[in-house]
């Protein structure tokens, strides 16, 4: 491995999101990885098989004919208690979606990388939260990353809440924004990795020694006891992902929680982003402070479960929310500010006023000016929007 | 040329002769299959051959909902319910993960048997695709056997890429405006795998009414090693609309008839076995309205429809460059009319 060691065996490397996220599936030591192209996330599954050709990484590769096929792999190598990885994007996770909700019904703890991209039609090549949105209720874990750091250490933090509360987890970066855009990135070293992270060593697998019968047709009770204990685990993970940040914090450096708050403290105006956005909306938030105006962010990092409780306190003081959505639910608006919406209703906080805005679909540039000038416009507008505003029309 | 790292598999001798078949059952009670299921038999026989060191993953199907009903099991090995088409994606997956769990030593290295089993639905329809992939993958030791009772059997009876021409299902009812609504040829999916994937071991045709041959197939295609597939004929009541206890007498006139052939390819060599192989060296077949007249869905047959039967079926023992299994001929083909 090249680039500059830094501390306990981490080394700093010129690394594109994809090829972080590999790093960080290759520290997770994954026993079984199905592979199946889709730009842009090819280069991530195409690392992987360089490490396989260094002699890193051991597991085994598999080549299948498509998406179906690959996470229809990943559940039974995981079901026969392999750890296992994947990555896709696009038209590709479109025709997984069956193989999600499955995969989360069987409690296989799937880990796998979505790079945003634009569903066709048209086609296209660039970010676009809407395919991994498309997949809320299929039981996954989702994390939205700002970063190919933080791409990686997620990877490896979804490993380690996945397996333990026995549900897949779904890491996602936007196309192009950050999948191909180089930036400096930390890569831990095997022994803290070890540290962080067990063995996947699964109570229940298909083992000849000790047969059970896996995906049984149920009755209408049966199936409901079984969502009502995905539903409760996906409640543990709530916990299990705060935890999981901070250790990881406490071994690398670099914490995480469900959501981030950056000086919101006082905040007359609250942008809410997803993603590579977020960071832009950072930037925005410095140069407004600057010129006089009191901004914050609030970065969503956790989607599935949602983190509706603490979104709700880090709104508690807003003066105006605006939450600011990469994707547009036909006939309904953008998909994180329904949620906010609906979190901060059902938490007693309706009253906080909560602006939607649709801004950078099909992966069109969302500009620090063009955060500021939402910024500026929420700030500016009285009551709340029907409609979502268009953030390329402001 | 670099060696492909393979796990061993069980070495299972064939069964000479019925009283030699191990008496342990592996598919027990505790499933709700029709009278008279060839398919049931199909379940019991396959891992009554394959043996205790096996898991069975079953793609959706009447196979898997009838079985596996309410939390209730008759496996007595593991067993995983995939989707429809991933009968072999899921065999892959298996056997991928048992290969880097012993690898790897956190696992007993030791051979477990691989199948995946898929219905027609499942297996010629949607998951072709992905049994096709998986036959070509020689590193990983797996089984795909195709139950085929001719029908999406498990919503109640409608037309697949299997179901012979011009059977009645409720996709393919005859009515007054067309007698025959399925007019198409029934798919030559094992041939067709055999053909197309040249490292693959091994491909059978099977049929549960010689349960022994059918048995040792199974044991062939798990011992012989890397992926492989059978191809089992199942006769269905309630989807072909015959008495249950004409079930058995079905299957072997499927064969006596030469409407669905005996053969295996072992190492790219084909060879016909039991009434089959008997018919190829040239003992007549039966007329094929001796098996059609006998099944509901086929009670609307002409004698112009039963003709057609007949002229295909002659085509496919007369021409055809391997009878039943390599649809190409010699010469250019000639269209057989449809009545």
């Amino acid at each position: 491995m090249t680039g500059v060691e830094t501390v306990a065996g981490q080394r700093r490397m010129l690394l594109t999101g994809n090829h972080a996220v590999a790093y960080g599936a290759l520290r997770a030591k994954p026993q079984v990885i199905p592979v199946y192209p889709i730009t842009p996330q090819t280069p991530v599954l195409e690392k992987l098989l360089e490490f396989a050709q260094t002699g890193e990484l051991t597991g085994e590769m598999i080549t299948v004919e498509s998406e179906h096929s690959a996470m229809a792999a990943c559940i039974a190598a995981s079901l026969a208690g392999a750890r296992v990885f994947t990555a896709t994007s696009s038209q590709g996770i479109a025709l997984m979606h069956e193989m999600l909700h499955f995969a989360a019904g069987a409690r296989t703890p799937v880990v796998m990388v979505n790079v945003n991209r634009t569903l066709a039609l048209p086609w296209g090549f660039w970010a676009d939260q809407t395919d991994s949105l498309s997949q809320r209720d299929t039981g996954w874990m989702q994390f939205y990353c700002e970063s190919g750091q933080e791409a990686l250490d997620t990877v490896l933090q979804a490993y380690r809440v996945g397996e333990s509360v026995l549900l897949p987890a779904m890491v996602v970066i936007e196309a192009m924004y950050i999948s191909h855009t180089l930036e400096p990135v930390e890569v831990p070293g095997e022994e803290v990795v070890a540290r962080f992270l067990p063995p996947f060593e699964p109570e229940r697998r298909l083992d000849p020694a000790c047969p059970l019968s896996v995906g049984n047709t149920t009755t209408p009770a049966q199936w409901r006891a079984n969502r009502l204990a995905m539903h409760e685990a996906m409640g543990q993970a709530l916990g299990a992902v705060a935890a999981a940040g901070r250790l990881y914090g406490e071994l690398t450096g670099r914490g995480y929680g469900a959501t981030e708050s950056y000086r919101t403290e006082d905040a007359r105006v609250v942008l809410v982003a997803a993603g590579g956005m977020a960071g832009t909306a950072r930037e925005a938030v410095d140069r407004l402070r600057e010129a006089g105006v009191p901004a914050g962010l609030l970065r969503l990092r956790l989607f599935r479960p949602f983190p509706a409780a603490e979104i709700a306190t880090a709104l508690a003081g807003a003066g105006r929310v605006a939450v600011v959505d990469r994707n547009c639910s036909i006939g309904s608006g953008g998909i994180f500010c329904q949620e906010v919406r609906a979190a901060l209703s059902a938490l007693g906080q309706g009253g906080n006023p909560v602006l939607s805005y649709i801004a950078g679909l099909g992966g069109v540039n969302v500009s620090p000016e063009r955060m500021m000038q939402i910024a500026r416009d929420a700030l500016g507008r009285e009551g709340t929007n029907p409609e979502p505003i268009q953030a390329e029309g402001l | 040329m670099a060696e492909v790292f393979t796990n061993a598999t069980q070495v299972l001798q064939g069964f000479k002769g019925v009283k030699k078949v191990s008496v342990e059952e592996y598919f027990t009670s505790g499933h709700r299959t029709c009278q008279g299921c060839e398919s049931a038999l199909v379940m019991r026989l396959m891992i009554k051959a394959a043996g205790p060191r096996t898991i069975v993953l079953g793609a959706t199907g009447c196979m898997y909902v009838a079985n596996t009903t309410y939390y209730t099991t008759p496996w007595v090995v593991p067993w995983m319910h995939t989707q429809l088409g991933s009968s072999g994606s899921a065999a892959l997956g298996t056997a991928a993960g048992l290969k880097a769990l012993m690898k790897k030593g956190r696992m007993k290295a030791e051979p477990i048997n691989v199948i995946a089993f898929c219905g027609d639905g499942g297996g010629a329809d949607m998951g072709l695709g992905a049994i096709s992939a998986t036959l070509t993958h020689k590193e990983y030791n797996c089984l795909i056997l195709l139950y085929d009772n001719e029908s999406y059997a498990n919503t109640d009876i409608q037309a697949s890429g299997s179901t012979p021409y011009g059977a009645n299902t409720t996709f393919s009812p005859p009515g007054s405006v067309k007698r025959i609504m399925h007019n198409r040829w029934k798919k030559n999916t094992a041939g067709m795998l055999a053909a197309g994937h040249p490292e693959c071991r091994y491909v059978a045709t099977v049929d549960a009414s010689y349960a022994v041959d059918m048995m040792n197939k199974v044991r062939k295609a798990l011992s012989i090693g890397g992926p492989t597939f059978i191809h089992s004929f199942d006769p269905c009541p309630k989807g072909w609309d015959f008495d249950p206890m004409l079930s058995h007498e079905l299957g072997e006139l499927a064969v006596e008839t030469g409407i669905f052939p005996l053969y295996e390819v072992e190492d790219g060599v084909v060879r016909h076995y039991g009434k089959t192989r008997a018919i190829a060296e040239g003992r007549p077949r039966k007329p094929v309205r001796e098996y059609l007249l006998k099944q509901g869905r086929f009670a609307h047959f002409t004698e112009e429809d039963l003709d057609y039967f007949q002229a295909k079926v002659d085509e496919m023992w007369e021409k055809w460059e391997i009878p039943g299994v390599i649809p190409f001929w010699k010469e250019k083909r000639p269209a057989v009319p449809m009545p």
